[in-house]
């Protein structure tokens, strides 16, 4: 067992995939020879040499384009998209090429890459540099989703990613690069669309994704020292989702709370909203609640980004106010 | 253009100049082609001649549903590079992909079957016209979205050259693509990365409804861009396949060899309008006839004649074609509708669709 910051396990898990398979190649701007602008891919050039970590134009639709195409004819890729709002910009290889050409040619084509990308807020850097983009991934068929909380959840979730046959969306949240946790020795490898309980309660459920599961681990601090226990769940793949362990939950606590980081219209919470109304009605004792950002562009100043996103004190309060 | 000078005689591109081929060129009768390949080539542009005229058949009976975008008139190009590349080499084409497929030897059953959506389909009624792909036939797609294939065309050069496998990739464009960014994306990256694929634009003279020249600032809209990314000007005739078969030889063997990627020009026309719902009625009446007349099927025809080959020959072979495409439009017709189950097959690569559990 290591004590690890969640971004050196993002090269660490990189490393695990390469040495396992040496297929795997990786390309991005930047990510070679200055090991990224976040400094998530630091050593990797070193290890396994410039024909595997290769460094590209500022162009994401080449770089997604390259990766599709390697990865139709036999070469596993992971690519990096520095910012997760560039997605926009190459966002006809990801949800037009990726995600549909299996399906469009009859099964013919498998694509195995994993987009690694920056998402979220918490930086200062205003509303193109700091969106929580996870929704655009979600919404289009034939795209897995994944955004880990923990070091060691991007370990295994990483591993996962890259040894699953379709294209994944992989979201490192910012605002968590700099968190540390417990990586325990040897191989990690989760299976995509497991939900984790990270806190056991009774009396509601929080289900929570990336930055905002230690948020909402705190937040049930708090609400425990009120009378209130509150059950965390850390969400970690969208796709697949993992329904089962959110409907199992209120089924115990009859109470769900959802904390999602991105903008309020058709978030990621308003689908577990409607899953958990439609198939667990008579479980529960009263209406699903959705904490949000509002549906706004960030702002850049930190006075009024930490208005946006949710924060411990908003959980914390907006539950208990749900509650009374 | 504020609307109290403008004149819509300006949009009115019928009664623009038209822009006239160049007499077709005698000289490249003496290229260095075997006698019995020209007539492969000639027999190769039967079959996409012949089966995309069915295609258009079977649209106006109602049969082919959606679109369709037809490269009648510019067999010429995919016959000249499929004749030029190995069986493991790479297609990518847009959605004016039906020639291409054939060229690479897809059976044209299959194909027609797509067209009508049946379950004997290429891609099982899924993809439809202008996703046409086959693996098996290193025909690695059709792609409707402008541009995006150049850069997915350069990840499968990218896989070929990790793998040292020598297969080369062949990306195949209309002129108005060269105006997206994913066309200068692509064009670049494979510069940079000197990867083994050869760029081909199929410079029709129309962007869908308009002239190119009127969204261009340049007069070849690709090989005048070639030299932004350090890659030879290459202008072709594209009605002449054996002008295409020479010059996609060249390029092909110098991507094999290492030299790194190229990008051609081939100058054609189509005879038709865009796409099923395009009578074509933008373009000069003179320009278009100039075009029928150099077809690149009489061409050939006229060629084959000159290097002495009977006309009985070239009448069966053409009446051979005839044969297959009914017998290609009898399997389709006779096959059904996909299965029900299919609609909710192969999102995933374990055969589902299941986002949930």
């Amino acid at each position: 067992m290591a004590e690890m910051s969640y971004r050196d396990a993002v090269a660490y898990g990189i490393a695990q995939e390469m040495r396992r398979d040496p297929r795997l190649v990786m390309l991005g701007e930047d990510i070679a020879a200055a090991g990224g602008v976040f400094k998530t891919t630091v050593g990797l050039l070193e290890q396994f040499g410039p024909d595997r970590i290769r460094d590209t134009p500022i162009a994401e639709q080449a770089i997604l384009g390259a990766a599709m195409g390697a990865a139709m004819t036999g070469i596993p890729v992971i690519a990096e998209i520095m910012f997760s709002d560039f997605i926009a910009v190459c966002f006809d290889i990801l949800a037009n090429q990726m995600a549909k050409t299996r399906y469009m040619t009859g099964g013919q084509v498998t694509v195995p890459v994993v987009i690694r990308t920056h998402n979220g807020g918490g930086s200062r850097f205003g509303a193109q540099h700091s969106q929580s983009v996870e929704n655009w991934c979600m919404m289009i068929p034939g795209l897995k989703v994944v955004a880990p909380s923990t070091p060691r959840d991007v370990v295994g979730l990483l591993a996962a990613s890259v040894r699953d046959p379709d294209p994944v969306v992989f979201l490192e949240h910012k605002s968590l690069l700099a968190t540390k946790g417990e990586v325990p020795e040897g191989e990690i490898v989760d299976e995509l669309g497991v939900a984790k309980v990270v806190r056991e309660g009774t009396d509601c459920t929080i289900a929570a994704l990336a930055l905002m599961v230690p948020r909402a681990l705190q937040a049930a601090e708090r609400l425990a020292e009120e009378g209130i226990s509150a059950e965390v769940i850390d969400v970690r793949t969208l796709v697949p989702l993992d329904t089962q362990t959110i409907l199992d939950s209120v089924a115990k606590t009859s109470r769900l709370f959802t904390v999602e980081e991105n903008p309020r219209l058709c978030g990621w919470g308003a689908e577990v909203a409607s899953i958990v109304s439609h198939e667990a009605f008579w479980d529960l004792d009263g209406p699903v609640v959705r904490i949000t950002t509002p549906h706004i562009p960030l702002p850049a100043a930190e006075t009024l980004e930490d208005m946006a996103i949710p924060s411990v004190d908003r959980i914390y309060k907006e539950i208990v106010e749900a509650m009374d | 253009m504020s609307t109290e000078t403008f004149d819509p005689q300006l949009l009115d591109y019928a009664n623009r100049p038209p822009r006239l081929p160049s007499p077709p060129n005698e000289e490249n009768d003496r290229l260095d082609i075997p006698l019995d390949q020209r007539i492969r080539m000639y027999e190769l542009q039967q079959e996409l001649r012949q089966f995309e005229k069915r295609a258009y058949d079977l649209f106006m009976q109602n049969l082919v549903k959606g679109t369709s975008h037809l490269s009648l008139g510019m067999e010429a190009v995919a016959t000249g590079f499929a004749m030029a590349m190995r069986p493991d080499d790479y297609t990518f084409a847009t959605y004016r992909g039906h020639a291409h497929t054939l060229a690479r030897g897809v059976p044209m059953g299959p194909v027609m079957a797509e067209l009508l959506g049946r379950r004997s389909g290429l891609l099982g009624g899924k993809g439809g016209s202008m996703h046409l792909t086959s693996v098996e036939h290193g025909m690695m797609g059709s792609y409707a979205i402008i541009g995006a294939h150049l850069c997915i065309a350069n990840g499968a050069a990218w896989s070929a050259q990790m793998r040292g496998s020598d297969q080369v990739t062949v990306a195949f464009f209309g002129d108005g693509t060269t105006n997206i960014g994913a066309f200068h994306e692509a064009v670049n990256f494979a510069a940079v990365w000197n990867l083994p694929i050869v760029f081909v634009c199929e410079n029709n003279l129309y962007m869908e409804y308009t002239p190119i020249d009127l969204v261009t600032p340049v007069k070849n809209p690709a090989a005048d861009r070639a030299s932004a990314y350090g890659l030879e000007r290459i202008v072709v005739d594209g009605n002449d396949a054996d002008e295409v078969y020479v010059t996609a030889k060249r390029l092909i063997e110098q991507a094999r060899s290492g030299g790194g990627p190229s990008m051609v020009e081939a100058v054609t026309y189509r005879h038709g309008g865009h796409s099923r719902a395009d009578p074509g009625k933008y373009r000069p009446k003179e320009e278009v006839e100039a075009w029928l007349q150099r077809d690149p099927l009489t061409i050939y025809h006229q060629r084959l004649l000159r290097l002495g080959v009977p006309e009985i020959d070239l009448t069966n072979i053409a009446q051979d074609v005839a044969r297959r495409v009914d017998e290609a439009t009898e399997f389709a017709k006779s096959s059904p509708p996909p299965s029900p189950e299919s609609l909710m097959t192969d999102v995933w690569a374990d055969g589902g669709s299941s986002w949930r559990r």
